[in-house]
């Protein structure tokens, strides 16, 4: 596992706080909420430039309605990250999910619930053979996942014939988009719920614990009494099963099913994953990070397409957003452990 | 000052030697660890270098591969010419030297010919490679050697005993491609322990491709714990001892019972006959391991009694350090049985879940890599083996954990006592506390440590010690496998000494001293004169 390294961010120094002067306190209390003071900025400097469109009440709505099928995507990829191995197959799965619901619902007509379900099913299915793939033959989940993830989306075009696919149930547009809840779309709360759900578990119980030394220490896990391989598995599982969901959603807020622009969601994924684990819990893949990440990144992307800037400005500000994250949290790595040491 | 007692009196006399060192010492912080040694090694000669560890004789070795900057005052010379120290890394090619070390330094996942060619690929300025003449030059080589090996075959495929052959024709090869220029005179090899691991026939091999070298007029230096070999393959040996050149002898006319004083420094009363065979002491015990064996353990059994302190010794390569990752089920046996109370275990299926769900406990030496992990907090580590007695329905209990964590790092005197603070910020000492309390706290029957105090400052060795006497006097059974002398007589009741793999010696009570157990190592690795007490292992070499 010779990627395990790169996929491990920061080191989770926690200062002590009757240990330390306040201006340290202060440096860690500026880099764990360095996210949240970006996201105000970013929000704040666009407002004022674009006062008549950027904070009107719908951009915010359709922001945070929208952007929930990348907050679950981002959820079901830090599970596998924790656990040290990459899942790049998430956004294939997220893409057979919704075709799933175009061909079986929109064009067969079988009942939206129980397409949901059979999403379900085929995202841990999916889950279930990128883990043989990996935990059987040894293979580098890297390679295994983006396998797996280009075979899915070749399968998509496939099963959609090539062309976008209206007429989704208005059951699941309704529950996902179209109902609110203090005005905003049901699927923002629905993110929200994934991560706090997500939260409580890696740091609220013991497996979560156990995730997090697996993906730390293969060697010391297994030493440990952990069943690395079971874990592991469990991780891919639970990672196709969240992007399966992801790309319920996907269908819920768009109400069709398109066979190509789901490919899009893996850079950004990756991209809020890495740059969540630079805040709140600086050195940890952490779902609250992840989650204000995800709204940070869209803003700025919006607010700049608002400015006039051409679509292609998002793939440069998520790539720059990536890079930047993984550097962020390499170099405060070194500085920490450097710190430590001279403890 | 050590005066080389012998040299001069060399089957080569008169010759020009190919290194000559006067003086040489190294310190570091402040402590001699390498203190004005003068030592000439001549062309054509075998010459062997012994020495307990930490006696001087690696820094030396790296003395002269450029990797250590000796004290000022050092000098050496070379084929008759003074050298500047120190070394600038890598010059010791242009001298002739070549060096193959114990971890024999090939990539497994490329070929025979591609790993001889390796030193010539980084300094080739040819553009393409000629395969072809390459492979019949590599041909030759092996023929000329005696060497069975297929130059497209991958490294990964070979034994041991190939692997080492390989690296030093390498060593041999680039010497000589080396020595068109005029400064590199005869040439040395240095061969730091390269034996360890092999089985008798490899040795054989080995040591007559060693001849063939040194009969063709190059000097071979040769690092190794084994009085057998060096006794056998050498000309002369020079002994290190606490940084100092003891002596350097003439083989041939040096007994046994020198050349073991000369290492451990005392005399030692005989022990012969006190112990005729080695029958591990069978008890009613907290387990007893039967017919243990792997790649390099050999049907060692050995029972081990609640509130006892076991010690597993002997030199490097006997095999005793392998025994608490085999019975964890770290790796797997290859035959062997585990009786813990009434139950029988089969030893090849062990696996530490299994290990750990019959209350046994590990400790491995390689605290960053095997048993800690450095980036998460002291707490996560200390706590993971109980983890779950704090899962309730609404999740973990964390104050409760924190509470508990906190307790215990005061108890085991960890120092800073935060749970908070990422693992590899505490020292070594501290470190392997925290990894005690993390094993005790799920209450072990049976506490298996290797290397408990291997970079651990002196006082919390201490601390460790009493940790170890207070988990058996509450009734766990530990075993230690350890190559510290002093930390064994320490803490054990009873010591088992190994030798090729076996049990050779078992020690009890009084007779467990530093002095006795070293005394009894060196003996036990000197077969080739069965002077003194016969093991139940002497003779045995052949059928291996």
């Amino acid at each position: 596992m010779t990627r395990t390294s790169n996929s491990e961010p920061a080191t989770d120094v926690v200062v002590e706080p009757g240990r330390s002067s306040s201006a340290t306190v202060a440096r860690s209390l500026a880099q764990r909420f360095s996210i949240v003071i970006a996201l105000v900025v970013v929000v704040v400097v666009f407002g004022a430039l674009r006062p008549g469109t950027f904070l009107t009440t719908s951009t915010l709505q359709g922001i945070l309605g929208s952007q929930a099928v990348l907050v679950v995507l981002t959820c079901a990829l830090l599970i596998p990250l924790t656990a040290g191995d990459y899942d790049l197959s998430v956004a294939g799965v997220l893409m057979t999910s919704q075709m799933l619901i175009g061909v079986l619902n929109a064009q067969q007509g079988m009942n939206i619930w129980l397409v949901i379900v059979i999403c379900l099913v085929t995202g841990a299915v999916i889950g279930l053979l990128n883990g043989a793939f990996v935990l059987l033959f040894g293979v580098d989940p890297f390679i295994v996942t983006l396998g797996t993830g280009t075979i899915l989306s070749g399968a998509v075009l496939w099963l959609g014939d090539s062309t976008t696919i209206s007429g989704i149930s208005s059951g699941l547009t309704d529950w996902v988009i179209v109902n609110r809840f203090l005005g905003v779309p049901l699927a923002f709360w629905y993110g929200l719920v994934i991560t706090a759900g997500l939260w409580y578990f890696l740091e609220y119980t013991a497996a979560g614990r156990r995730l997090l030394f697996v993906g730390r220490g293969r060697a010391v896990s297994r030493l440990s009494g952990l069943r690395v391989t079971r874990i592991r598995w469990g991780a891919l599982v639970a990672s196709a099963t969240l992007a399966a969901l992801a790309g319920i959603l996907y269908a819920g807020t768009t109400g069709a099913a398109d066979p190509v622009s789901g490919e899009a969601f893996l850079l950004p994924t990756f991209a809020a994953a890495f740059l969540g684990s630079t805040a709140i819990l600086p050195g940890k893949f952490n779902s609250w990070g992840s989650f204000i990440a995800v709204y940070f990144l869209v803003a700025g992307t919006t607010g700049l397409q608002m400015l006039g800037a051409q679509s292609y400005v998002s793939d440069l500000f998520y790539g720059g957003a990536l890079v930047v994250a993984v550097c962020a949290s390499r170099y405060s790595r070194r500085k920490e452990v450097r710190e430590a040491g001279s403890l | 000052m050590a005066v080389p007692a012998g040299s001069g009196g060399a089957p080569r006399a008169g010759a020009l030697p190919v290194v000559e060192a006067r003086g040489v010492s190294k310190s570091f912080a402040g402590v001699r660890v390498l203190d004005s040694v003068d030592l000439d090694v001549l062309p054509g000669e075998i010459h062997g270098l012994l020495g307990e560890n930490g006696s001087g004789k690696s820094t030396f070795i790296k003395v002269l591969a450029g990797f250590h900057d000796p004290d000022p005052g050092s000098r050496l010379r070379i084929n008759g010419e003074d050298v500047a120290l120190p070394l600038p890394p890598g010059a010791f090619r242009d001298h002739g030297m070549s060096f193959v070390h114990q971890d024999l330094g090939l990539i497994t996942s490329l070929s025979v010919l591609e790993n001889l060619r390796i030193g010539s690929f980084s300094r080739s300025r040819n553009w393409a490679i000629g395969w072809r003449r390459q492979r019949a030059e590599a041909r030759r080589l092996f023929e000329e050697f005696d060497v069975d090996l297929d130059p497209a075959a991958r490294v990964a495929d070979l034994d041991g005993t190939q692997r080492a052959l390989l690296a030093i024709v390498r060593a041999v090869h680039e010497m000589r491609t080396l020595r068109g220029s005029t400064r590199t005179g005869p040439g040395m090899l240095i061969l730091d322990e390269p034996t360890v691991f092999l089985p008798e026939t490899g040795r054989r091999q080995l040591f007559s491709l060693m001849r063939e070298i040194a009969g063709g007029g190059s000097a071979v230096l040769f690092v190794s714990h084994d009085l057998d070999e060096v006794r056998e393959i050498t000309d002369r040996a020079t002994i290190f001892r606490d940084g100092r050149l003891r002596a350097t002898v003439e083989t041939a006319t040096v007994s046994d019972t020198e050349l073991v004083q000369l290492i451990i420094g005392r005399e030692l009363p005989d022990h012969s006959g006190e112990r005729e065979e080695v029958v591990p002491t069978a008890a009613t015990g907290a387990m007893a391991v039967e017919d243990l064996s792997d790649e390099r353990v050999e049907s060692v059994s050995f029972a081990l009694g609640p509130g006892e302190v076991l010690g597993l010794t002997g030199l490097l390569g006997s095999g005793f350090e392998r025994i608490p990752y085999l019975l964890f089920g770290a790796f797997p046996a290859a035959s062997g049985t585990l009786r813990k109370g009434a139950e029988v275990l089969s030893l090849p299926g062990m696996d530490p879940v299994k290990a750990i769900a019959h209350r046994m406990a590990l400790i491995p030496a390689d605290r960053q890599r095997d048993g800690s992990v450095g980036s998460v907090s002291v707490r996560d580590n200390a706590m993971l083996q109980v983890i779950d007695r704090y899962s309730t329905w609404h999740g973990l209990s964390r104050a409760r954990l924190a509470r508990d964590c906190q307790d215990t790092l005061h108890r085991f005197d960890v120092r800073p006592p935060v749970p908070g603070l990422a693992y590899q910020s505490l020292s070594g000492g501290n470190q392997q506390k925290v990894l005690l309390a993390k094993w005790l706290a799920a209450e072990p029957e049976v506490l298996l440590l290797h290397e408990p105090t291997q970079g651990v400052d002196i006082g919390a060795r201490a601390q460790i010690y009493d940790v170890v006497h207070e988990a058996a006097r509450s009734g766990c059974a530990v075993l230690c496998a350890s190559s510290d002398y002093e930390q064994l007589a320490a803490i054990c009741d009873r010591v088992l000494i190994f030798d090729r793999g076996r049990v050779a010696r078992e020690l009890f009570g009084d007779e467990i001293t530093k002095d006795r157990i070293a005394h009894e190592c060196y003996t036990l690795a000197d077969r080739a004169v069965p002077a003194g007490p016969v093991g139940p292992t002497e003779g045995e070499g052949e059928d291996r």
